[in-house]
């Protein structure tokens, strides 16, 4: 039995797609991996990379956007941390994975206008072309990488979400993230290393 | 055999294309608006914590049980919502049973998705799963699920899969059968 050339040619594109994905899923960071810089553009207009970050010791790279609830829910939390860690070493950098074509809500212009309306402290930067939220394995907003800088090169050391309460600040048993942070500042390794939350797909 | 593929890639193709969802309506009357706000005070929504949720993971009969986890803030759940809807219209008398596990605020279970499921008159069995310690019960559900949604299983007694994905109708009825034919 022949199958037309067409069909088959549909059946491989049709495909692909699924195992592009799992590829790129498989091949993004693992804890202990060391990241490839990155030059994204920020809200101000300036391109950011950590290599500009002489003094850090480490980064807290939050992937976040304007329009999901659990990012917005955490928007404050992301702000509280380059709060406490920025003055230790740890600054936070976000970076806004979706693509504003597919979700209006996340345009430049929009990102530039919440990061003023609230005050960032801490860049926003955009991943045009949605090329460097694959390469973290980013899957969600929001999806939090702590790393640590070393001879060898920026290392993963925590993937996640930031705490085990979305709903309730108050409420939170466990703050993932500093909890990470604090124990790299303390030559310490990181025991919970990886944590699992819901959170918006990314919109590529 | 070679028609069923094509029709099904036929399928694939066209549902591409339907990017318009009907549930747009751009202009409601207030009393429709009303009707909505009062129809939606009726739905009786049960809300599940991960301990009690369980026991839709795991129900041991002949049923084919397809679990998707969503949220009315989630657009691509929403675009594929009427896929699963048709599964569970078409299936109804081969033992295939639809769960649609709302992720939703809770605070916005009134104002929100209690509307939602009424405008959009979903007939699926609706739930709501409120558990905050997430990296709990996430591994619990599929060791490899990242928690973005959409994500749904499909599974009849022991024979389960797991998909951290957004559907087509044709590719969710292809795996659906896949189970139910187990």
């Amino acid at each position: 039995m022949k199958t037309p050339v067409f069909i088959s040619i549909v059946m491989v594109t049709f495909f692909s797609d699924y195992i592009s994905n799992d590829v790129t899923i498989n091949n993004s960071y693992k804890i202990g991996d060391v990241v490839s810089d990155f030059e994204l553009k920020n809200v101000d207009g300036n391109m950011v990379s950590m290599s500009d970050y002489k003094d850090a010791k480490g980064f807290i790279i939050a992937f976040t956007c304007n329009t999901c609830p659990f990012a917005q829910a955490y928007e404050g939390r992301i702000m509280d941390l380059d709060k406490k860690y920025a003055s230790k070493g740890y600054p936070v950098i976000a970076i806004n994975p979706n693509n504003p074509e597919v979700q209006p809500g996340d345009s430049f212009k929009a990102m530039q206008d919440r990061a003023k309306e609230k005050g960032y402290t801490f860049p926003y930067l955009v991943d045009e072309g949605q090329h460097v939220y694959p390469e973290f394995g980013a899957t969600k907003t929001p999806h939090m990488f702590v790393l640590q800088k070393t001879k060898k090169g920026n290392i993963v050391r925590y993937i996640g979400a930031i705490d085990d309460n979305y709903k309730d600040p108050t409420a939170v048993k466990t703050k993932y993230v500093e909890e990470a942070v604090d124990a790299l500042l303390k030559g310490e390794e990181v025991k919970q290393q990886e944590t699992k939350a819901i959170g918006c797909s990314i919109k590529a | 055999m070679k028609y069923i593929w094509l029709l099904i890639l036929l399928g694939v193709l066209s549902s591409c294309k339907d990017k318009k969802s009907s549930s747009n309506s751009n202009v409601e009357s207030s009393t429709e608006i009303q009707d909505v706000s009062s129809k939606a005070k009726t739905v009786k929504l049960d809300v599940y914590n991960f301990n009690d949720f369980k026991n839709f993971l795991n129900k041991a009969n002949d049923t084919t049980y397809v679990i998707n986890f969503w949220a009315t803030w989630c657009a691509p759940c929403v675009k594929e919502l009427p896929y699963f809807e048709k599964l569970n219209q078409k299936y109804i008398d081969k033992k295939v049973k639809v769960i649609l596990v709302s992720l939703d605020f809770p605070h916005l279970y009134d104002s929100k998705l209690k509307p939602f499921i009424v405008e959009n008159h979903l007939k699926s069995k609706v739930i709501a799963l409120d558990d905050v310690d997430m990296n709990a019960w996430i591994p619990q559900i599929d060791k490899d699920w990242s928690g973005s949604i959409p994500a749904t299983i499909i599974y009849k007694n022991k024979t389960s899969k797991f998909f951290e994905q957004s559907f087509t109708y044709e590719l969710l009825e292809v795996e659906t059968l896949k189970i139910l034919n187990k």
